[in-house]
């Protein structure tokens, strides 16, 4: 299956990418999609960032399981106000 | 209304947008962009959001305040892009029958704001920026 990945904020420029789409294995989940980026990009990981993560715009846990053309991002700490 | 904006936030069109026969009451809460914060001169910010999810959010926080208080119309605006020192990044504005309703569900409104809307904030001060939130962001400038 292929997901669309937006990266947002720090996670943006660390991907130096807004947006990727990602060939996934049937059954992945939001974490395996992360481990996943993680070795294309290595800057991803942030030391002692705490991620949220939203599947077409919904909050859900890492353990989701992601389907065909789904859109995902890995939010950062938000700080909007 | 529930919307992430590029231009600068029109209070009066909001306040136009609340007010209510029903009501007795209109709140406006303006956040405003500080020169200063731990410490640090601030020269500007950059808000970026992910736009769909950021307005879905906020007209989810709407929602749960119409649930919690008798409020008659809630509106609100966040600015996206560079935003001048003491401008408003967010404004926030509720009518209802008695103010006690209005001034708790734009307190709530604020609060949820800051913990779930997909907006991020970028300083930038003297001698470098950084994306609040993860604050050790300046450790990891050049690794």
């Amino acid at each position: 299956m292929k997901v669309r990945v937006k990266f947002f904020a720090i996670l943006r420029e660390r991907a130096g990418a807004a947006e990727v789409s990602k060939d996934l294995p049937d059954g992945s989940t939001v974490g395996d999609l992360w481990r996943e980026l993680q070795k294309d990009y290595a800057k991803l990981d942030v030391p002692g960032i705490r991620l949220l993560y939203a599947v077409n715009q919904n909050y859900v846990g890492a353990d989701h399981r992601l389907s065909d053309h789904d859109e995902v991002v890995f939010i950062p700490p938000v700080s909007g106000g | 209304m529930f919307r992430v904006s590029r231009e600068p936030i029109d209070l009066n069109a909001l306040v136009e947008y609340v007010t209510d026969p029903e009501a007795g009451a209109v709140v406006p809460f303006i956040g405003t962009t500080r020169n200063h914060n731990e410490g640090r001169r601030v020269i500007a910010l950059d808000y970026e959001a992910y736009p769909e999810m950021a307005e879905k959010e906020l007209a989810r926080i709407g929602a749960e305040a119409k649930q919690k208080w008798p409020i008659c119309k809630m509106a609100i605006v966040h600015r996206l892009g560079p935003v001048q020192i003491g401008e408003a990044s967010v404004i926030i504005v509720v009518s209802s029958a008695h103010r006690d309703a209005a001034f708790a569900a734009s307190r709530f409104a604020i609060e949820e704001i800051k913990k779930t809307v997909p907006i991020w904030k970028k300083e930038v001060f003297e001698g470098g920026e950084v994306w609040i939130g993860t604050q050790s962001g300046e450790e990891f400038k050049g690794k």
